[in-house]
């Protein structure tokens, strides 16, 4: 049985499980139709040129795991940022681990999808968020909404101030030999409210894993996010990002995506506009090697006037690596003064090394200012050789070079400990260890 | 200190040196004058390892020790320094952890620690001062957005810390008015000592009346066709080069 057919008819054993009375039941049926519809995408679909599904979908993923894990803290600690100066948000094979996690209900809400899911006094905040940003005509999203059920949930009322950073950390343990997890977040930051938080997903050995994630963020007005994406999973993991964003007038939304690691990583990565003087920022540093494939697809939906967007992605490739870049800007008729910036760097370390680049804009207002650029080149040799003259060595001076080309984007990252955390992995992925933090 | 015996290089296929022959002992400085296209940048980056040219034919000792063979850093760890006369712009790397990183692989190569954080800072502030650097300039991203005066008077700088053995100059006077020209000079004539040596190349005689030369070559089409004291280079100024290549003839 192909995975499709298999998660089509454990969808029905998984429904069971569920109030039939609830709204979510219609949600759900919904959904799977339109996976049933459309199926895995595959490479005949434009968005989907550059990636391929098909070599892991021939994994015989399990899709519910049948055990209950559990991990020690110091075997995972170097996963997390900071041991007590974070709320962490832990998962387990998809359950979530209540050992691992520091959640709160104190003046903001750090806790589980599933509460949401289930319980009453939740409801009216499930009807009003959940599943309405997220595409509904999008397969794979589709896919996760028809079997959600984990994942965090994280409610900043409005005014307040996260006090630390939020981790939301998933693990898979192996036990399983193949497992597909599907994890669900839902984010509300309020007016005013001001959050971080870090997500990773991270495998703890080399069966292998295809994650398929769905992040709903709500920004309301004036509300304050900062979002980072850590990457840097096993070579056998497979992840694919959908990441929606509704942000209201005056709210600032950035988003930036690490990813140095995992086999096939897809970020679906949206940002929708329902408001004036909007700021939406999105980053990314890229360094893969071995035939290790990243795709970045992005949307930022410019459809209210006076709203700001910065796209910032570079991406270094070495060995036979892959990456894809496609970035859409849609700019409404209603949107004037737009101003819409986006970017995309990239360096082919080696010959056999691939980067699929693609600025996509779409625009429908007539006094915009829109921009973009986008570069592929390789290391510069002048360059190579005024650093080596100095004395140092080839491979420092690669790893200099590379460092300085991502470091615009390192020098936004707002958490110190998260700077230095991205640092650190960059120089082990460039083998070298630097004097000094940029 | 540098002997060069018989230097044959090209650069694709194209032969640029053909037959190079040069002394330089510790304690002297040379000038290398030329007309444009006559190979001076060539030889200097040769000297100094870079992969892009072909060594031909001929020898480069350092010391007594062939060095041709070496890669770039390791020359560059055995005293040998190249004022660039266009230096590359870093973005992301400022001029303070460029030198440290400098300083400290130079070092480690040497099996030696890393130079402790208060020399080195005291160092940064004694030779930026030599060059009356802006402490500004010194956090600043490695020559980007520099003007042309403020890259050589780094390059500089980068010499003066770098405290090399052999210090080549490549055209260190292009891009520069005349205050900046005496302040480079007059950096270079300070770290001037018995155990090191000087090898200034040029187009003008201008950058010799400050950095007075004990040797100067001209160099003409691939080859030294002529050597003489610091009177030549006045001679070059006033005459140009035709006069050398009727010589020649």
């Amino acid at each position: 049985m192909d995975l499709k057919d298999k998660l089509l008819s454990s969808y029905i054993a998984f429904e069971e499980k569920f109030d039939m009375d609830s709204n979510l039941h219609e949600v759900r049926n919904q959904a799977i139709k339109n996976f049933e519809n459309k199926g895995f995408p595959t490479k005949k679909e434009e968005a989907w040129k550059y990636t391929s599904l098909n070599a892991i979908l021939k994994n015989d993923f399990s899709v519910f795991p049948k055990h209950e894990n559990a991990i020690e803290f110091k075997d995972v600690k170097k996963y997390f940022l900071h041991e007590v100066d974070t709320y962490k948000l832990v998962f387990i094979d998809g359950k979530f681990s209540s050992f691992l996690s520091s959640t709160t209900h104190e003046g903001i809400d750090v806790c589980l999808l599933s509460s949401v899911l289930t319980k009453p006094k939740y409801k009216p905040t499930l009807e009003t968020y959940f599943n309405q940003i997220a595409k509904k005509d999008e397969t794979l999203t589709s896919l996760n909404t028809a079997f959600a059920q984990e994942g965090a949930f994280i409610n900043i009322p409005k005014s307040k101030v996260a006090d630390k950073p939020i981790e939301i950390v998933y693990f898979s343990t192996g036990t399983e030999a193949a497992l597909m997890v599907q994890p669900r977040n839902l984010i509300i930051v309020g007016e005013n409210a001001h959050v971080q938080i870090i997500e990773r997903h991270q495998s703890l050995n080399s069966n292998p894993v295809l994650t398929n994630s769905v992040t709903e963020i709500f920004a309301q007005k004036r509300a304050n996010v900062d979002y980072y994406k850590i990457q840097n999973d096993v070579q056998t993991a497979n992840l694919i990002d959908n990441t929606y964003i509704a942000q209201k007038q005056e709210s600032r939304v950035a988003v930036h995506t690490f990813s140095f690691g995992g086999n096939i990583t897809r970020n679906n990565l949206n940002f929708y506009h329902q408001g004036e003087r909007i700021d939406s920022t999105l980053k990314g540093i890229t360094i893969i090697g071995d035939k290790q494939h990243v795709d970045h697809f992005t949307l930022v939906h410019h459809a209210q006037p006076n709203c700001e967007s910065h796209q910032n992605y570079k991406g270094i490739f070495g060995d036979s690596s892959t990456g894809v870049f496609n970035g859409k800007i849609y700019v409404e008729k209603e949107a004037q003064k737009t101003d819409a910036f986006q970017q995309n760097n990239n360096i082919l370390v080696s010959e056999k090394a691939t980067i699929n680049a693609k600025p996509q804009l779409e625009i429908f207002a007539d006094d915009v200012k829109c921009s973009h650029g986008c570069t592929i080149g390789q290391l510069d040799e002048t360059a190579m050789f005024y650093m080596q003259q100095r004395g140092i060595p080839k491979k420092e001076a690669r790893a200099l070079l590379m460092y300085a080309f991502s470091n615009e984007v390192i020098q936004s990252i707002k958490i110190p400990e998260l700077k230095q955390r991205i640092t650190k992995i960059i120089a082990n992925k460039l083998g070298v260890k630097m004097g000094f933090e940029l | 200190m540098l002997s060069i015996k018989n230097l044959h290089a090209s650069v694709e296929d194209k032969e640029i040196l053909k037959g190079i022959n040069l002394e330089v002992k510790a304690g002297e400085v040379h000038a290398i004058m030329g007309p444009n296209g006559a190979g001076k940048s060539t030889l200097s980056s040769i000297i100094a390892g870079n992969e892009n040219y072909e060594v031909s034919d001929g020898e480069i000792f350092l010391d007594g020790e062939e060095i041709s063979e070496l890669a770039p850093e390791e020359r560059a760890h055995k005293g040998v320094f190249l004022s660039f006369q266009y230096p590359v712009e870093i973005p992301g790397v400022s001029v303070t952890n460029f030198i440290k990183t400098a300083i400290n692989e130079s070092r480690k190569a040497k099996g030696l620690e890393d130079m402790p954080a208060n020399e080195m800072l005291k160092k940064i502030r004694e030779k930026s001062e030599l060059l009356e650097m802006d402490k500004k300039f010194l956090s600043r991203s490695l020559n980007e957005g520099f003007s042309g005066g403020e890259k050589k008077r780094n390059e500089i700088f980068q010499l003066a810390m770098l405290e090399p053995k052999l210090a080549i100059l490549d055209e260190t006077d292009s891009g520069l008015d005349i205050d900046a020209l005496r302040i480079v000079a007059n950096g270079v004539n300070k770290l001037k000592s018995k155990d090191n040596a000087v090898v200034v190349i040029t187009h003008y005689q201008r950058l010799l009346e400050y950095i007075v030369p004990d040797f100067v070559h001209v160099l003409m089409d691939g080859k030294i066709v002529k050597s003489g004291d610091a009177s030549l280079a006045l001679e070059l100024e006033e005459k140009g080069y035709d006069w050398i290549k009727a010589e020649l003839v």
